[in-house]
């Protein structure tokens, strides 16, 4: 007995360390003259900053914190952060720790914020894709559909099949919102485009991201686009000669010119803004949700592969929606078993946006 | 290529990993030790043929380092269960969450500092498919012979691994001790012995099949690169009935209805993708009852009668 309850305690040790690596960025060395305590800020990754895409495009925005504010700023990371009640012990900890704020980079890091927030009012908690606040606790998105409708238009100029495969992760309004925004780009100038969505009912698992492209690319898709956290689709479409647009980051960097085209995140902007209002004390609790006239999302550098005529319509588009005279969700909207789901001239709201549960006119999948 | 052929070809390159991992797992079981560090094994033997093939553009070395690996993680799976008599479940699990740490660990230390000393995203030499000329041509023959050279390696492991099991003397040892180790010494098998070697030669094989997913299957490294085929290979063994020949069947049904659903899902079917997804688990659950019930009518095959028990010698 005593052994097996020893062996247990190792275990747990075991658990303990792998579980998550505690990283500290390097503190900036104090200068002379300044005597103030540098402004805590805290971030909770779900994956690592060197995932390529996801946790990448928010350690990069923790980056431009730093660059932003030199030594008047502490900021510090834990990786690989499960959600659930590793979560709310994480984010404890910053707050004891004494954190002035807190970042948290995953949906699933929404109930153990909330439970935090309530323990620690002078923290300020900001949660990222969720949908509950506090008097103390913000949440953010941004608009990455704008992005992808704009991909679209590139996929639907570039096809040559006119079939566009889409490894999706979960049939969720997040996914689904993407998949429309960009069939709707594509066959606004290729009406002849298919959209062929495959899940894969997991976030992150390399091999079955790739045999998912690769059934598509098997099925007449000539571009692969794809909302997953690995480059592995991408990657399956360059090793057969085909085209594609990468999601997160942009992922030309990684796979080569055969990815068009990325809707990226660049959170640096929203950080450096939150974490200077925390600073100034002007910091208020709100839902954040902007797109490409905030500059939040993007869309990445071109491929030399695309055609200048292509990027002029891109452009043209880009400024409408930058400009707010029209956005993508725009009427008439038929879904793809032909019924008008949104008159014409009319605008799907936030809400309807949010719960997003029906595919549009040209996508071959079901949301189920 | 016609849809069977293209198939096959998917099939048998998703079913690779999980012949390396099942055979080897088979002959540990065989030998009585069960070992449940598999998926640390395999994500090891990933992330160490994937740096070596990096730096030193040698695949073969590449290899060598996995097998070495490999074979280290579970000489210390051996000396725990054989030599220390631990619990084999234990020690099994805390291989795979060392391993699954250990190799996420690396990934991001091991890299060059132009990439953050990160692994991930990285492309390095790979194993192509072999380009089979005028027989590439050939329907079903030519999605067998288009394979990567890991792919090849199976074709020879499954029937060198049943001839061994079943038709050498060594052989008849090796499951002599899984079912009754008093008996193997009794005819003067060292015992201790032929258990470290086949829980090492296990984990080399396991090694072997993750390095097969870092360098050819999805080429490079990235974070838990295995998806969980560790597990799902301990399925695989009961479901093959701990016989190599039937490891092959176990490997191409779970690798093979993967692909085939995607494609389903691709070709614009009415069955909802969550069952679709659900379909390569339910299979292997569905033939792992089966086979128990068919067992207990037929008692002619089961798991070895002393796997997962540590053998003393001097024991009443």
């Amino acid at each position: 007995m005593k052994k097996t309850l020893s062996v247990f305690c190792v275990l747990l040790a075991a658990l303990a360390v792998i579980g998550c690596a505690k990283k500290e960025a390097p503190a900036p060395a104090p200068a002379a003259a300044a005597v103030v305590a540098p402004y805590k800020v805290a971030f909770v990754y779900i994956g690592v900053p060197g995932d390529l895409g996801w946790t990448h495009e928010h350690d990069t925005g923790r980056l431009a914190v730093e660059a932003a504010f030199g030594d008047k700023v502490k900021t510090a990371y834990i990786e690989n952060v499960p959600e659930g009640p590793d979560a709310t012990r994480i984010i404890r900890q910053y707050a004891q720790d004494g954190y002035d704020m807190i970042f948290a980079t995953s949906f699933g890091y929404m109930d153990p914020m909330v439970e935090v927030a309530s323990e620690f009012p002078k923290v300020k908690f900001v949660h990222c894709s969720g949908y509950k606040t506090a008097e103390n606790m913000s949440t953010y998105f941004g608009r990455i559909y704008q992005a992808r409708y704009l991909s679209g238009i590139v996929a639907g100029k570039m096809t040559k099949t006119n079939i566009i495969g889409y490894p999706g992760a979960f049939p969720i309004p997040e996914v689904v919102r993407g998949i429309n925004a960009f069939t709707l780009g594509a066959r606004s100038v290729n009406p002849k485009v298919q959209v062929r969505v495959v899940w894969t009912n997991t976030w992150y698992d390399p091999v079955k991201e790739r045999e998912a492209a690769v059934a598509l690319l098997d099925a007449g898709a000539d571009i692969i686009t794809q909302h997953q956290d690995t480059v592995e689709p991408q990657k399956a479409a360059q090793e057969r000669g085909k085209l594609s647009i990468g999601y997160d980051s942009d992922m030309r960097k990684f796979v080569g010119d055969t990815v068009l085209t990325s809707p990226v995140w660049n959170w640096g902007v929203y950080y450096v803004d939150t974490v200077r209002k925390g600073m100034d004390g002007t910091w208020k609790s709100d839902q954040y949700w902007e797109g490409l006239s905030a500059d939040v999302v993007r869309l990445a550098d071109f491929s030399p592969l695309v055609p200048q005529d292509v990027k002029d319509l891109v452009s043209v588009q880009k400024q409408k929606i930058v400009g707010g005279t029209w956005d993508v969700f725009t009427g008439p909207i038929k879904d793809n078993t032909g019924k008008l789901r949104v008159n014409d001239g009319a605008k799907m709201s936030d809400g309807e946006l949010l719960g997003f549960d029906w595919l549009v006119e040209g996508v071959v999948g079901k949301v189920q | 290529m016609g849809l069977i052929t293209s198939l096959i070809a998917i099939t048998l390159r998703a079913g690779t990993s999980l012949v390396y991992a099942t055979i080897g797992e088979t002959f540990t079981e065989r030998a009585g030790i069960l070992n449940l560090g598999l998926e640390g094994i395999m994500l090891m033997g990933a992330v160490t043929s994937f740096a070596t093939a990096y730096y030193t553009g040698n695949l073969a070395l590449a290899i060598a380092v996995a097998v070495a690996v490999g074979g280290l993680m579970s000489l210390i799976h051996a000396f725990l269960s054989v030599t220390m008599k631990a619990n084999q479940v234990v020690s099994g699990l805390s291989l795979t969450l060392f391993g699954t740490g250990f190799a996420s660990f690396l990934g991001q230390r091991l890299g060059p500092a132009s990439n953050g000393r990160y692994l991930i995203g990285l492309t390095g030499p790979r194993f192509t498919p072999i380009d089979a000329g005028a027989l590439g041509q050939v329907p079903i023959l030519g999605a067998i012979l288009g394979q990567d050279l890991f792919t090849y390696g199976t074709y020879l492991l499954i029937p060198l691994a049943w001839f061994y099991m079943y038709k050498t003397k060594n052989g008849l040892w090796l499951r002599a001790i899984g079912e009754n180790p008093r008996t193997a010494d009794a005819m003067g098998v060292n015992v201790d012995r032929a258990k470290y070697g086949y829980t090492i030669l296990g984990g080399m094989l396991t090694a072997l099949g993750g390095a097969h997913l870092a360098l050819a299957y999805t080429p490079g490294w990235s974070e838990n690169i295995t998806g969980g085929r560790g597990w799902i290979v301990i399925a695989l063994v009961i479901f093959s009935m701990w016989n190599p020949a039937r490891a092959i069947t176990g490997a191409l049904i779970f690798g093979g209805i993967n692909a085939v659903q995607f494609r389903l899902q691709a070709s614009g079917t009415n069955i909802p993708a969550g069952f679709l997804n659900m379909l390569p688990y339910l299979t292997t659950i569905i033939v792992l009852v089966a086979i128990t019930w068919w067992e207990t009518l037929s008692k002619r095959v089961g798991s070895p009668a002393s796997l997962g028990t540590a053998y003393v010698r001097e024991d009443k």
